[in-house]
């Protein structure tokens, strides 16, 4: 096997916030790789830390956050074109700002609405990244700018750089984003749920955006949604989150087709689908355990229909089953008993995969 | 822009034109006598009541008086300064109340915006604490208390400043009353910009300024700031009306002839004196109105969103 250059290794990462209420342990150990040009996606309902990993690997924590441990080895070309490799974790947000945030690493956010500054042109919203990082001039960043407003797909960029982010509709607004993000031509773009505010009819073109610049430009990307249709169509892998922790990684086939771990069946299950015979769209019965006390056992033990007693014990470890593919849960321990998916998901699956073909 | 100035400017001056014929005939209503009526005979006060028109319709009333008004001329005080013109006595005091008021509103804003910047950028840390016990004591100890305890440390015990105002040390006199008075707006001011930052380090766009790689006072003075002032001026503005318009007691505790005490006057004398206290309502509502008027036109320079309409990009 060729070595591939991996771009983001995320160890054991273990984070907790500190609250009135107390410590909240919002993420339990979590592992994540990425390698160059590719696309992993981070999917798990609302709370399960999809947003707080990697908002960890650049450097933007809260100042409540608190690091139990792990690291986030990052490796990028600096200046010079050496490879480097540091530890995002070890280093001071000053340092992480000057050298990483924006030139190496960019984000897009959920809520384009919010994340513009009001009082500030687009112009200068895109310029400013550049400025400080490229040291280049302020014309020389505004024609630069206007390229970017293009390739995003902003017609009339000229007009669009003295615009302030009130004028622009949401659509507009996250291609703007996108510019920003892209303006110092950074190593990884994560999104963080980019579609989920926007409209229907627009999610798709961003969607095919995002996927469009990450091919011209062979960047990394790092999707955070909780849309799997998404996930189907952007991915190359898959991690799926619940409660703090990574319980299944493997490539978009194998999730999507041969799930393992009972919470990605739930996920799958409750998608709405077209063919499904039921007139009752499916959802995983319960709600996630609170961080704010110790987990014993599987944090999902109370909500899977087939959780054994182990799984009231003791946290299952990752299971491999293929090369790329694994799962947090004693359903594959060889001691184990045989259960198997359930019957919905299967005809489920084999629709998805006549889809496909 | 043009048409929205000239709309406001438009409202202004019917709300400025209700207050005055409201003001105008409550002072009429209002139980007492306009003349210093305990050195006059009944038949006196009479002959001076027909001499005013007072016993003519409300209405006539009201359109004499705003006719003279509209010529700048206020009258003359009905039982104050023996009847000398009230726009000589009014510009005097305004003077005085304007500069001491003036000091205490630069004074009070500038220190309100550093402690409350210092106060933000130090969240939940020392600073932040020690900004806020300040800035609750100032909310809560009167200007007046402030006043005699400046008073007792700088002018008693050391003669460093006046103990009363004083005309010919026209300066040293300022200082006693404009810090008082400034402590009020200085600490609303700190607490209004630190709340307001804090909840602006916390919004999207500054994650996304930080997420592009600003950091430091780039990031506070570009995106934090300019954000956090626009709601800071809202408040400020009627903290402006108020000092310039003088501290009612602390005018009359330290002596100065200012248009607070000249109001205390106009109500506390012998009679109550009509045409002072309409002269120096309409003053205060002006003054409120005309104030109001520029924040919201400096609103528009400070955010786009109120300067553009949404439609076009044109200014």
């Amino acid at each position: 096997m060729e070595e591939k250059d991996k771009i983001l290794d995320i160890r054991d990462l273990d984070v907790s916030f500190r609250t009135s209420a107390g410590m909240i342990h919002a993420l339990r150990g979590v592992n994540i790789d990425l390698y160059r040009g590719e696309t992993v996606a981070i999917v798990g309902e609302s709370g399960s830390g999809k947003s707080v990993s990697m908002k960890a690997a650049m450097g933007l924590m809260a100042s409540n956050a608190v690091f139990n441990g792990g690291e986030v080895i990052f490796r990028y070309k600096d200046d010079n074109g050496e490879i480097k490799e540091v530890d995002i974790l070890k280093q001071d947000k000053k340092w992480i700002r000057r050298n990483i945030n924006g030139k190496h690493m960019a984000m897009v956010f959920q809520d384009p609405m919010t994340s513009l500054d009001p009082t500030m042109t687009i112009g200068k919203q895109i310029t400013e990244g550049m400025i400080a990082h490229l040291g280049i001039s302020k014309k020389e960043a505004w024609e630069r700018a206007k390229g970017l407003l293009e390739e995003v797909g902003i017609v009339d960029a000229e007009k669009r750089m003295k615009n302030y982010p009130h004028q622009l509709s949401g659509g507009m607004r996250q291609r703007v984003v996108i510019a920003i993000a892209l303006s110092c031509d950074p190593d990884l773009l994560i999104c963080d749920e980019p579609t989920t505010a926007l409209d229907v009819t627009i999610q798709a073109v961003i969607i095919d955006l995002i996927r469009k610049v990450q091919k011209e430009r062979g960047i990394s990307v790092i999707y955070i949604t909780h849309d799997l249709g998404v996930v189907a169509k952007v991915a190359d892998y898959v991690n799926v989150m619940y409660a703090g922790k990574i319980v299944e990684v493997g490539n978009v086939n194998e999730i999507f087709y041969e799930p393992a771990h009972p919470y990605t069946w739930g996920l799958l299950s409750a998608m709405p689908d077209l063919g499904t015979d039921d007139d009752r769209l499916y959802t995983i019965p319960g709600s996630p355990p609170n961080l704010l006390h110790d987990v014993k056992g599987d944090a999902f033990a109370a909500r899977n229909p087939f959780a054994l007693a182990i799984d009231e014990m003791e946290h299952p470890p990752m299971f491999k089953i293929t090369e790329t593919h694994s799962a947090a849960t004693w359903l594959l321990d060889p001691r184990a008993p045989k259960v198997e998916m359930p019957e919905e998901l299967k005809k489920r699956i084999e629709r998805m995969r006549k889809e496909a073909e | 822009m043009k048409k929205y100035v000239f709309k406001r400017i438009l409202t202004a001056v019917i709300t400025l034109l209700i207050i005055t014929f409201l003001l105008f005939t409550l002072v009429r209503i209002m139980p007492g006598n306009p003349f210093p009526s305990e050195r006059m005979t009944d038949e006196a006060i009479a002959a001076k009541r027909e001499e005013m028109g007072l016993n003519d319709n409300i209405f006539v009333q009201f359109w004499n008086y705003m006719k003279n008004v509209m010529k700048g001329d206020f009258g003359k005080g009905t039982s104050l300064y023996n009847g000398a013109p009230i726009k000589t006595v009014l510009g005097k005091s305004l003077a005085n109340s304007f500069k001491i008021g003036g000091i205490a509103i630069l004074l009070g804003t500038f220190v309100g915006l550093v402690l409350g910047v210092v106060a933000a950028l130090n969240r939940d840390k020392f600073m932040d604490v020690f900004c806020s016990v300040v800035s609750i004591l100032g909310v809560c100890v009167p200007a007046y208390v402030f006043l005699i305890f400046l008073q007792y440390n700088f002018a008693y015990k050391t003669t460093l400043l006046p103990y009363f105002f004083d005309s010919r040390r026209f300066f040293e006199s300022t200082i006693i009353p404009s810090v008082s008075m400034s402590l009020f707006t200085m600490s609303t001011i700190a607490r209004f910009t630190r709340n307001e930052m804090v909840e602006i380090m916390d919004s999207d766009y500054v994650l996304l300024a930080e997420s592009k790689g600003m950091y430091g006072s780039k990031l506070i003075t570009r995106h934090v700031l300019r954000n956090a002032l626009i709601p800071v001026v809202t408040v400020l503005a009627p903290l402006v009306v108020d000092l310039l318009t003088g501290a009612l007691v602390v005018e009359k505790i330290y002596g100065i002839q200012g248009i607070g005490k000249l109001m205390v006057d106009a109500i506390s004398g012998e009679g109550i004196d009509y045409n002072y206290v309409l002269a120096l309502g309409i003053l205060y509502s002006a003054l409120y109105i005309g104030i109001m008027l520029i924040v919201d036109l400096v609103y528009g320079l400070l955010d786009p969103r109120i300067r553009i309409s949404s439609k076009g990009g044109d200014k």
